[in-house]
């Protein structure tokens, strides 16, 4: 068995080699898995936002349009340990199917010290998500507030007419995190 | 060493005391200490299970908190796949896999024993973490063996050991399969061609390959989380930039997977018993390893069918499902090649036999529910219900714990030179069948009609399958005493087993393990004997 012994080696070192290799595509995948999921949407029910349109694109949907009119209910969940105020300026709205419109939401910093948060949005139904086009939102970047500064932001979109025409009420909820880590250790300590 | 080196050392026998197992580097030793192992961790994983269905008797709190229940949801699965299922196939492995293929030890008999020894630092971590809690530790780990964030990254400290105890449960079992791997390579006796090796062999080359390729996936998962949890990282935070939804599909490119690790040497057991019962060479021995290829191959790509609901786009849940559903055509097969096995043999029904055909027929049924959870549509009624558990319960229980019984019962002879009392097996093969399906059989009703999976409380039109499935269980936990009384005697004695302990022990399998006696000397194959 003495001509085994080099082999054994190999073995083991291959083996061995393919072990680390998978552990550190866990880790690769984390990168890879956001751009994946960017680039071919895999990830989503509804399409993504096309970058290239510009308002006007869509103003031109404009002169297409029905008479259609939703309800658009916008819902406001600070994450737990942010007790910050932010609402919506309107709570419910009647909104054109096919035609840009705006809106406002309020975000006062209470804390002494400023804080990075970001916003992520969910919509009910879901079929709806892929028909909200956003053309401008304080969820596209993170949002930097001053000691006890306020701020009024605005959300731009467009109801794309492709809505399933069942629908008439869109729920739109913001749920508004903290980037910064001392709010994050502080949410820690109350769980 | 060379042959004659070994002869010098034919007559030396065990070391005395607790050297002789905390220093072990022989298979046979090592590996009677990882069904030790896994028998103990079979009680302790049952005792939790005991607890849910007695919690779950009626609707309502009754007698655990409803956290510290999630708890033990979660470490009841770990225990149970990690603690019981792995080590007591990697027991079976160490005991038989050198004796099948008539190797003196296994390739790498030091690293064997740091892998063992790594399992119970391991079981004391995972019993660690439910008890912190109790101590100030922080909230409990009540994720499920899933350990999805933004749950997990909120736990308190008992999702710390936890993940220290998968690290360590993964770089044990990463070390045993690289041994295994080895030993298949280069120890095989000479004329014990690849395609003369017993299926049992064959399936933990397949199982040894998966865990290789998926256990560091699940490892860098979790340490991901570590980092989420204390270094400000945000691999699963949306806040941050991160995907919670990133876990998941780590998780399950693990996950999938692991559920063929714990299938796969069961089938290997029954490759080798169908045959000796059925007094009949195996039916396409050929095809049946190719089966088991192709279910490694194909087990590595379908991981997403767990996460139908989270949103994927419908060309993405399309891919996943058609290649679930083609999972069900390798298993099938390999069914069928048991059933053709049997098809006009000369059968007895001892217990491994009795075994080997109810796993047949039960985990066939998981199959067809398998098939029903891979259809997307139908998935999102039945996800995350009590259906779901029905379905894994009967994949897993006769799919991979009965498939291991059947082994026990089969080489128990062998390892310990006595035949147990057939008659108890018996008794023990009816009892625990028969209490498996009063446990689990109902529960794809209360599943289907809605019943949520991993919580403590339910709503009262679920009570009477309840009760049913609580009583199956707690006959089901009961039966293992019996099991337990039936190892015990056959070690300490009983009617001697011969070299060759059942009639057609050798039939269709060219393994050796009958051509030593029975038990083993310490030392076997000193000199490799030759096949024909
Ligand atoms: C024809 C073969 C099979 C098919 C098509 C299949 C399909 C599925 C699907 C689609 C799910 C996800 C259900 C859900 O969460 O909504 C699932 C869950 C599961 N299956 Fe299977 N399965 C098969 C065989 C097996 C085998 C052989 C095992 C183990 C030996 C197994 C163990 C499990 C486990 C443990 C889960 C639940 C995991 C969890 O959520 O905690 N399955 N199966
Ligand atoms: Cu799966």
């Amino acid at each position: 068995m003495e001509n085994h012994k080099l082999s054994n080696k190999k073995i083991v070192l291959s083996l061995s080699l393919a072990a680390i290799v998978m552990f550190g595509f866990g880790f690769a995948l984390a990168p890879l898995y956001q751009l994946i999921c960017s680039v071919t949407g895999l990830n989503s029910i509804g399409g993504t936002i096309d970058a290239r349109k510009t308002i006007s694109d869509y103003k031109n949907i404009d002169q297409t349009l029905s008479e259609r009119k939703i309800t658009l209910q916008l819902d406001t969940t600070l994450e737990k340990g942010l007790d910050w105020q932010f609402k919506p300026v309107e709570k419910q709205l009647k909104v054109q199917v096919g035609e840009v419109s705006q809106t406002s939401f309020i975000f006062t910093n209470t804390f002494d010290y400023p804080v990075v948060t970001q916003a992520v949005p969910s919509v009910t139904p879901w079929q709806a998500a892929e028909h909200i086009k956003k053309i401008e939102c304080f969820c596209f970047n993170q949002q930097t507030l001053a000691a006890g500064e306020n701020k009024v932001m605005p959300l731009t979109f467009v109801i794309d007419p492709d809505l399933p025409k069942d629908i008439k009420t869109v729920t739109l909820s913001y749920t508004l995190m903290a980037v910064d880590n001392k709010i994050a250790e502080n949410t820690k300590q109350n769980f | 060493m060379t042959a004659e080196a070994l002869d010098n050392h034919h007559d030396h026998g065990p070391p005395k005391g607790y050297k002789r197992w905390l220093f072990s580097t022989n298979h046979k030793d090592i590996g009677t200490m990882y069904l030790i192992f896994a028998t103990v961790m079979l009680f302790l994983g049952g005792g939790m299970a005991m607890l849910i269905r007695a919690e779950l008797f009626i609707p309502g709190l009754q007698l655990v908190e409803p956290n510290f229940y999630n708890n033990m949801v979660t470490n009841h699965a770990l225990v149970m796949i990690f603690g019981a299922i792995m080590p007591a196939a990697a027991g079976m492995a160490n005991w038989m896999i050198p004796m099948m293929i008539g190797a003196p030890d296994m390739a790498l008999p030091r690293l064997n024993n740091l892998s063992f020894w790594l399992l119970p630092m391991a079981a004391i971590m995972l019993i660690m973490a439910m008890v912190v809690p109790f101590f100030g530790g922080g909230a409990p780990v009540a994720t499920g063996w899933t350990l999805y964030p933004p749950l997990s990254v909120q736990a308190g400290m008992g999702m710390d050991l936890t993940i220290f105890a998968i690290h360590t449960l993964g770089i044990s079992s990463i070390l045993a399969s690289i041994n295994i791997i080895t030993t298949i390579i280069n120890m095989r006796a000479p004329g014990m061609t690849w395609m003369k090796m017993p299926l049992f062999v064959w399936a933990w080359f397949f199982t040894a390959l998966l865990l290789i390729l998926v256990m560091p996936a699940l490892a860098g998962g979790v340490t991901m989380l570590l980092f989420d949890r204390h270094f400000g990282t945000s691999f699963f935070d949306a806040a941050g930039g991160g995907d919670p939804v990133l876990f998941q599909h780590l998780f399950w490119f693990f996950g999938h997977p692991e559920v063929y690790v714990l299938l796969l040497p069961s089938i290997g057991v029954l490759g080798i018993v169908i045959p000796a019962f059925s007094r009949k060479p195996l039916f396409g021995y050929k095809p049946l390893v190719y089966w088991m290829g192709f279910l490694t191959a194909l087990g590595l790509v379908v991981w997403a069918h767990h996460q139908y609901t989270i949103g994927m786009s419908v060309a993405a849940t399309t891919y996943f499902m058609i290649g679930t559903i083609l999972v069900s055509i390798p298993i099938g097969l390999m069914l069928f090649n048991f059933i053709f096995t049997m098809w006009r043999g000369a059968m007895t029904f001892e217990t491994p036999m009795l075994f080997a055909i109810a796993i047949i027929l039960m985990f066939a049924f998981a199959g067809t529910t398998g098939v029903m959870l891979a259809v997307v549509p139908a998935d999102m009624q039945y996800h995350d219900t009590y259906f779901v558990v029905a379905h894994f319960h009967y994949a897993l229980i006769p799919g991979a714990l009965f498939g291991l019984y059947a082994g026990v019962f089969y080489w128990l002879p062998k390892w310990t030179g006595h035949m147990y009392d057939e008659t108890l097996g018996k008794i023990f093969f009816w009892w625990t069948t028969i209490a498996f399906n009063v446990t689990f059989f109902p529960q794809h009703f209360v599943g289907l009609a809605g019943m949520p999976r991993r919580i403590a409380d339910y709503s009262a039109q679920f009570t009477d399958i309840n009760i049913i499935s609580s009583i199956g269980g707690i006959m089901f936990g009961l039966s293992h005493l019996l099991f337990l009384y039936i190892i015990i005697k056959t070690v300490r004695g009983g009617k001697p087993a011969e070299a060759k302990s059942w009639e057609g022990a050798q039939v269709g399998t060219p393994g050796l393990e009958w051509t030593v006696a029975s038990p083993p000397p310490f030392h076997t194959f000193t000199t490799p004997p030759v096949v024909k």
